[in-house]
């Protein structure tokens, strides 16, 4: 048998209108963490979907070598039989079954077709205990968090007798401190059990701390593959996935701050689900016009909280305290009213809460401001479509056309149709929620662009966001929130993440 | 060859819907021996399947919301027409202004329910299932058992048809309708129902020419001229040819005018309004519509309502076929509305679906009604036919909607 424990050689793959994969060679030594990097749109998710056998053996072409035998994997079930176990972003768990009951899922622990419920908590106490979770497997997966979810995913897997596991970024809804936990487990698995893994991430900083080897993809072929025992560089990393030098993360920009154009004020907002729980506790915040605000906090923080309450109580319940915008108190009751007076939110969570997938561009973009093409009472599709051409254009919105529906672009291009159709409303103030997640490095340059170029226009623009990096590269000033209340304020310039993380341990340790 | 096929694809299930009723046609009209298609049933195929075009209209609004259904219309449909009788035949109230009350009974059941379901977050499947117990309910403390006759507009809704003002002055040589056989009195066409159609028919390919020139003198896009061309030629006749059908029985239907104009006004506020949109916007994503400015309690309430008064129209028009208000009118007619809304192409799960596929829809399981009454079908097997075309026609759209990619 080879060093290799997977060899996936000439894989092509075609959907219509669109080469997903073209040629690609991707090989795995046995024993080793292999990290799959790539722009969104690379096919990297196309390439572990093939390996797992959603995409079923004949819908490509090439070979896959396991183990030394070629394997045509018609469904997840015959992957999963070999022992290669897939972990997808979005968690396959069945919220309202205890762990053990999902650990087991279509893998029953069962006696001529009865369950064994012995065997089933037995091994799944054993498996949560190999994974480093400290729950009962008789908790329901719903009153569990992402990282603990993320796993109960990984005991799963385990308990498949898996040798090959392939995460599709496993750390991107996480914490830094879960995800952490997580690399950590994995390094351990793959040294004590010997595990193989695959993992597919954009966040280099983990990869390069993890991985032994690296494969570059981009736009569907194999760039490189690069051995991480000397260590890489995440420029290099940078340059193999872009094609191109990327001297600057972030671009260059002076900012034009005017006058105050946005205030919060004793802004106090009750849990909706238990009303006895504060979430936002007395926030004073004020947002100059052309300057960019950064709200910096953990996950948990009541950022979120803050700017859904804020966008026409979208979020919490019992909220008091004054909205002031240009000087004058304004009182929003509903989404409809926020977005009258000029106020616009981007979702953190494209996917659920930013577009409707199943209608095309055009009609994603206009639908927050349809008021803006109706005369009077009827809706000019006409210039709607070239409302749609316009930001297609100005943003650079890789599509086949304004006609194309929005579930079939890379998360990158639906971040900027989110972020269209949130500028053709026209705000004076504009929230951005985690902008950048889940997005490749190239489109985030450009989706930084567009924040500037929002900001010199002279609109308040709020940025909150978990990585430290990001808000410290983009914004001028930034709030440091931490349990619902605002812990400290300082300017971007002066700021270090040393700093802002040890304002935020300083107050919770405070309290 | 490529775009061919891409756009085959993209469009498979609209014209699919069409090729299904041009099948669906083609075969009753072998099995009935071309009785299906003879004027006098092609006119009373529009009368009796009335009922389903219209309550499919605004079935399809709660259907586009999220998936929802409304169980209750055939109820509604009951008590309306309870309504109409008590009205009329009781009371001895003038029959537009039982028309009047009538359709507001129908719109307070609506709001009635749309309360529920807006603002109380009762589900709407459980909200209407009620509505269909307590309307039914109603509806029979009203009749009491009995069937009352109707009169006057009613009947001149349900079965009359605009008069001949310009009788006798079709020349002989246009009458083919005796020469194809196809008809029991052929010695007579409806002048005014072939000056009607064709005048529709120009006006037609005058608004569609004359908003192509408009919109390409203004900078949008257009069309190309060929497929305009292809489009409105076959709408020209088949406008004509119709008309030409009607023309050989009693001429236009009051109800066709009705039915018309109904799709005509749903169609515009589905695609041309910001309710239509909102309504769209809901069903493909109620989060990020919401999110959006979308008020989507508003929204359903307005749905529903309207799903109300539709059933009020119906109601109307079905008493009035019928002659009369009887306690047991309208039953399954709520399943008829959703079967149509389904094989007219409207997705399980809201946001995709026409006003037009509705009409295709409600068309299809006209055609099927009344080929299969013709044949003498009993109700039994017609039932179970029309079960499988429901169940095919979405198993249909599960394929098309796989192969494309795209949903």
């Amino acid at each position: 048998m080879s060093e290799y424990i997977l060899e996936m050689r000439n894989i092509t793959k075609e959907f219509p209108g669109v080469t997903a994969l073209s040629n690609v060679t991707f090989k795995v030594k046995k024993g080793e963490i292999h990290a799959l990097v790539g722009e969104n749109g690379a096919g990297k998710s196309t390439l572990m979907n093939v390996l797992s056998g959603i995409y079923p053996y004949g819908s490509y072409s090439g070979d896959i070598i396991y183990k030394g035998q070629e394997c045509r994997f018609r469904t997840i079930r015959d992957s999963e039989a070999v022992g290669i176990a897939i972990i997808h972003q979005e968690l396959a768990l069945s919220p309202y079954l205890t762990i053990a009951e999902n650990i087991f899922l279509g893998n029953e622990r069962a006696k001529h077709g009865i369950i064994d419920w012995d065997e089933t908590n037995k091994e799944a106490t054993e498996l949560l205990k190999t994974v480093g979770l400290n729950e009962k497997c008789s908790t329901q997966v719903r009153n569990i968090g992402v990282g603990k979810q993320q796993l109960v995913e990984i005991a799963k897997a385990l308990g498949k007798k898996c040798e090959l596991l392939i995460l599709d970024e496993p750390t991107a809804a996480l914490n830094d401190d879960d995800s952490e936990h997580l690399l950590n487990l994995l390094k351990r698995l793959n040294k004590e059990q010997g595990l193989t893994c695959i993992m597919i991430s954009h966040k280099l900083h983990e990869v390069l701390s993890i991985a032994n080897s690296i494969t570059v993809l981009r736009d569907g072929k194999t760039i490189e593959t690069l051995d991480n025992s000397v260590p890489v560089s995440e420029n290099r990393i940078i340059k193999g996935m872009v094609g191109r030098e990327l001297t600057d993360r972030f671009p260059k920009h002076t900012p034009k701050i005017g006058e105050v154009g946005f205030e919060i004020r004793n802004w106090t907002v009750y849990d909706p689900l238990n009303e006895e729980r504060i979430v936002i506790d007395n926030v004073n915040m004020k947002f100059r016009k052309g300057e960019i605000v950064g709200l910096a906090g953990l996950m948990g923080a009541g950022r979120t909280e803050l700017a859904m309450s804020v966008f026409g109580r979208a979020y919490g319940t019992k909220i008091s305290g004054t909205l002031i915008k240009d000087g004058k108190e304004i009182v929003l009751h509903n989404v409809e009213q926020a977005i009258e007076n000029g106020i616009a939110y981007v979702t953190e969570d494209r996917k659920q809460a930013g577009l409707i997938h199943i209608q095309d561009i055009k009609s994603n973009i206009t639908l927050a401001n349809l008021k803006q093409i109706t005369n009077g009472f009827v809706v000019n599709e006409d210039e709607e479509i070239v409302i749609g051409k316009e930001y297609r254009e100005r943003f650079n919105i890789k599509s086949t056309s304004v006609f194309q529906k929005v579930g079939n672009l890379s998360g990158g291009n639906q971040q900027k149709v989110v972020l269209s159709k949130w500028i053709f409303a026209a705000p004076d103030v504009l929230i951005l929620d985690e902008p950048t997640r889940g997005i490749d490095v190239g489109a985030k340059y450009e989706i930084y662009k567009i924040i500037l170029q929002l900001a010199d226009a002279g609109k308040c623009v709020i940025v909150i966001s978990s990585e430290l990096v990001e808000i410290l590269g983009i914004t001028d000033r930034l709030y440091i929130m931490n349990e619902g209340r605002v812990v400290g304020e300082m300017k971007t310039s002066e700021a270090t993440q040393e700093e802002i993380m040890s304002i935020i341990i300083r107050s919770s340790a405070g309290r | 060859m490529k775009k061919m096929k891409e756009f085959i694809n993209s469009n498979i299930r609209q014209y699919g819907m069409i090729f299904a009723l041009v099948v669906i046609m083609i075969l009753f009209i072998i099995i009935t021996g071309g009785k299906l298609i003879w004027p006098r049933n092609v006119s009373m195929l529009v009368r009796q399947n009335a009922y389903v075009l219209i309550l499919a209209i605004g079935m399809m609004f709660c259907i586009l919301t999220g998936g929802n259904v409304d169980l209750s219309v055939g109820s509604i449909v009951a008590l309306v027409s309870a309504m109409s009788g008590m009205l009329t035949t009781t009371m001895g109230l003038p029959s537009w202004f039982a028309i009047l009350i009538s359709l507001i009974t129908g719109l307070l059941a609506g709001i009635w329910q749309g309360f529920w379901i807006a603002f109380v977050k009762v589900p709407p499947f459980i909200t209407t299932l009620s509505g269909m117990l307590i309307f039914r309910g109603i509806d029979n403390l009203i009749l009491n058992g009995q069937t009352l006759p109707l009169s006057g507009l009613y009947v001149t809704i349900g079965t009359g048809s605009v008069p001949d003002i310009l009788p006798n002055t079709i020349p002989e040589f246009l009458r083919v309708g005796d020469f194809l056989k196809l008809q029991n009195k052929p010695e007579y066409l409806n002048a005014t129902m072939l000056f009607v159609g064709f005048i529709l028919s120009i006006v037609y390919v005058f608004v569609v020419f004359l908003t192509r020139k408009s919109k390409k003198a203004r900078g949008y896009e257009v069309p190309s001229m060929q497929s305009v061309i292809a489009k409105v030629i076959a709408f020209f006749i088949i406008i004509n040819i119709f008309s030409y059908w009607l023309a050989m029985d009693e001429g236009l239907p009051i109800m066709l005018i009705l039915l018309v104009a109904l799709y005509a006004i749903y169609t515009f506020i589905a695609t041309k309004t910001i309710p239509g949109r909102h309504v769209y916007a809901m069903g493909g994503n109620l989060k990020a519509a919401e999110l959006s400015g979308v008020n989507t309690k508003k929204m359903m309430f307005l749905v529903y309502s309207n799903m109300g008064l539709l059933a009020g129209v119906a109601g109307i028009v079905t008493a009035g076929r019928l002659m009369a208000a009887s306690p047991n009118v309208g039953q399954s007619f709520e399943l008829d509305a959703i079967g149509a809304c389904f094989i007219g192409g409207a997705s399980a799960t809201g946001g995709v679906g026409t006003i037009w596929g509705a009409v295709v829809g409600a068309f299809i399981m006209g055609v099927m009604n009344n080929g299969m009454s013709i044949i003498g079908l009993n109700v039994f097997w017609q039932s179970i036919a029309k079960g499988m075309v429901v169940l095919l026609a979405v198993a249909f759209d599960m394929y098309s909607k796989s192969k494309s990619r795209l949903g």
